[in-house]
């Protein structure tokens, strides 16, 4: 009952950030042993991180700490190499250090499961490339949930940006290529598609989105320049499974982690970067617009350790 | 679903069949892989331990080692102890109060409460109740907008006042729905965090100003290792009656139904398993488990059959195939119904044993369609006597059903083969009662 206990705790009314579970861990320990190993390994897991990555971090930490540190050393030596390790595998390729949005008008395909937080996503997006003095333009290309469109309507009225819908179950193709020639006739900077849901192993759903890459490059062939994989924080392993399939589907380029506002970690983007090396973009922290921020690895790396105090 | 926790459950079972006698040290690696697999199934760690710990013990017991096959034994007490997390019985929703009976529905954000709330309401008018929908949901944009829409493609009533205070839009669907002589009222609430101290009181305030029969937790299927700690709130705050799990039509291996059910200890009512309004299914422990182990679940597949297949259109079908009159109409009928049982992917899925195999084969929806409609673009004639289709008319019902000659010709082929087959079995077993279910083959 000791693990159950101690959740129950740090759920007090602290709102943990990105988890203080492992910072316990380091202050509770006098020095360097089996025993603080352990308990970090079953952090990281709590954590989403999944088990294959959790034990290449684990390894090639007890490396590190080898050569620096010896056993009998400070815990907090343990920390900091641990947050090189995790920021190691988070930090992009430096081919993805920017996301591509140079043309006019780029084109942002956002895309992911069912209930990751798709649509609220966008309309953060939106408020945040419009403040960087874009002018920006929706596309409501998920016909298929009832009042799909009209989410993302009452988002676009929020933000102040249009939104180029029609009825609901036409071809969310048809959509999204009517979209790219308004952008275009009317000088948008920016045109972001919003997609349905869909699970990854839906063949005929996933071809759905193939074709939507496909007509967009029909009016340009760089299009779509970024296409954004909304992943559900609190999502656990599977999210790995999503990522590869959105991936080779249509050519995901980057990662945004909705719903971090709880106490899930997101651990799981972890095993992503590390597999797939996709880069993460944002991370979706709250239901208000100004709820997502940039992602940096070294920010969010040292983030997992520590604990934010803000009330609730 | 469930399905790589079962790839993986089995290939660790070939492994342990493999060995004649079963040693401590045994034992202790193969917990280690169970470990390994629930973790990776997103089973919380806590659980996991708990788990273990359970099959440990019970396997080391005197009688797995005595036993002749010591690896079976300890399938089994797995097979037990799983069926055991997961909740033993079934349970069902209990409905039986003074009408109108209320069934709030809570759940994070995303979880899909919503389309759930509009499954349910299918289901239960069609156990013959009837519902009535309360849109409680006043932040997400156009969320009773969805409600709504759901309602009119249903037909089921939507409770959507257009004020802001969830509270009150309940209390005010109560009496909306005992002036209209409605009997169950289900609550659609907004999605929210555990930790939102503000929304979680809100949902206490509906639920001592209304008295719902049945909370019911809607989670992820998907869900990780923080499934737990969610799900332990909404009980503290809500102490809710049931847990639905959804999306588990994905391919995740839904661990959070182990880790929410042994943590909670609230029975996992329902399941859903597709964007669908009548994708919903009741949850039943051992079917899961056997499910989980490998064991396929040829029950679910049974029911399923039983639910949308018309019992006497299955016996006239029977002994039209008995008297040789098989004919391209009747080919038709039993397509459709095959199709109303659902994605036959799914359905493949359920088999025991074959589930594996197939796994990979992608099963091309979009052929069953064209099949339709070219058996649709027949006459009535051509349909009852294929053999007086001639290559005029092949060319015509190409044109209308939008396909070309050579699928038309393959379709006929087919059904040709499908004659013969059904020929020869009448003749040979001579038991014209046991036929398939599925006499055309799945390609």
């Amino acid at each position: 009952m000791n693990l159950l206990k101690k959740l129950k705790d740090t759920l007090q009314a602290t709102r943990q950030k990105l988890g203080g579970q492992l910072l316990n861990i380091f202050s509770s320990h006098q020095k360097i042993d089996d025993e603080l190993f352990d308990e970090l390994e079953e952090a990281l897991i709590s954590a989403d991180v999944g088990l294959d990555t959790t034990q290449a971090i684990m390894s090639s930490l007890r490396e590190k700490v080898r050569k620096t540190a010896g056993t009998s050393g400070d815990p907090q030596i343990v920390k900091d190499l641990l947050v090189d390790v995790i920021a190691e595998i988070i930090t992009p390729p430096v081919s993805f250090e920017k996301p591509r949005l140079d043309h006019k008008p780029s084109v942002i395909l956002v895309v992911g499961v069912n209930g990751s937080g798709k649509t609220t996503t966008i309309a953060k997006l939106a408020d945040y490339y419009q403040r960087q003095e874009q002018r920006v333009l929706l596309a409501a290309a998920d016909t298929f949930r009832a009042a799909a469109a009209e989410q993302l309507l009452a988002w676009g009225d929020r933000v102040g940006v249009q939104v180029i819908r029609q009825q609901s179950g036409a071809d969310p193709a048809a959509v999204a290529f009517d979209a790219l020639q308004s952008a275009r006739a009317r000088q948008f900077d920016l045109l972001i598609i919003d997609t349905a849901g869909r699970l990854h192993n839906k063949t005929n759903l996933m071809q759905e989105l193939a074709k939507i890459t496909r007509v967009l490059k029909k009016q340009d062939p760089e299009a779509p320049h970024e296409v954004f994989l909304v992943l559900d924080g609190t999502t656990g392993q599977n999210a790995v499974q999503q990522a590869k399939v959105f991936q080779e589907i249509c050519g995901v380029t980057g990662i945004i982690i909705a719903k971090l506002d709880g106490t899930a970690k997101g651990g799981a983007v972890l095993a992503i970067c590390r597999e797939l090396h996709l880069p993460l973009r944002f991370i979706g922290t709250g239901e208000k617009l100004e709820d997502l921020e940039e992602f940096d690895p070294l920010t969010y790396a040292k983030a997992l350790f520590e604990i934010d105090e803000t009330p609730v | 679903m469930f399905d790589q926790l079962t790839q993986r459950f089995e290939k660790f079972f070939r492994q342990l069949r493999g060995q004649g006698s079963i040693t401590d040290e045994n034992i202790r690696e193969s917990m280690r892989e169970v470990r390994r697999i629930l973790l990776e199934a997103d089973v919380n760690l806590k659980v996991v331990k708990d788990f273990i710990t359970g099959v440990q013990d019970k396997a080391q017991g005197q009688d797995v080692l005595r036993s002749i096959t010591p690896g079976q034994q300890v399938i089994k007490i797995i097979y037990d102890e799983l069926v055991n997390v997961l909740g033993g019985g079934n349970r069902k929703l209990d409905l039986s109060g003074l009408p109108p009976v209320v069934v709030m529905i809570v759940g994070l954000q995303g979880s899909g409460k919503t389309t759930f709330n509009a499954k349910l309401g299918l289901r239960l008018r069609r156990n013959g109740r009837f519902p009535l929908l309360v849109a409680a949901d006043v932040y997400r944009p156009a969320a009773i907008e969805q409600l709504q829409q759901l309602g009119r493609q249903l037909d089921l009533p939507v409770w959507a006042p257009g004020i802001l205070d969830p509270v009150s839009i309940c209390k005010d669907g109560l009496a909306e729905a005992r002036r209209t002589g409605r009997d169950v009222v289900l609550l659609d609430t907004a999605g929210r965090l555990h930790i939102d101290t503000g929304m979680m009181a809100e949902l206490s305030r509906i639920r001592e100003a209304i008295h719902p029969a049945e909370i019911l937790y809607v989670a992820d299927g998907m869900a990780g290792q923080d499934a737990v700690r969610a799900a332990q709130e909404f009980l503290e705050r809500l102490d809710f009656t049931g847990v639905v799990l959804t999306k588990l039509d994905g391919d995740a291996k839904g661990g959070a139904a182990l880790s929410i059910r042994s943590v909670t200890g609230r029975p996992i009512v329902y399941i859903g398993t597709g964007e669908k309004p009548d994708a919903l299914e009741e949850f039943h422990p051992d079917r899961m488990a056997s499910r989980i182990l490998g064991m396929g679940d040829i029950v679910s597949l049974v029911e399923k059959a039983q639910e949308n297949v018309d019992q006497e259109q299955a016996e006239r079908l029977a002994q039209k195939i008995a008297k040789q009159e098989f004919s391209l109409e009747d080919f038709l009928e039993q397509l459709r119904q095959i199709r109303k049982m659902g994605p036959l992917d799914q359905l493949i899925g359920m088999i025991p044993g074959i589930g594996r195999q197939f796994k990979d084969m992608k099963i091309d929806e979009n052929e069953m369609e064209r099949t339709e409609a070219i058996i649709c673009s027949m006459t009535q004639q051509e349909r009852r006597k294929p053999h007086i289709i001639n290559g005029s008319r092949r060319k015509r019902i190409a044109r209308g059903s939008g396909t070309n000659v050579q699928d038309v010709n393959q379709l006929l082929k087919q059904y040709e083969q499908l004659r013969t087959m059904m020929r020869q079995m009448t003749k040979f077993k001579g038991h014209p009662g046991k036929l398939p279910k599925f006499p055309f083959p799945l390609n």
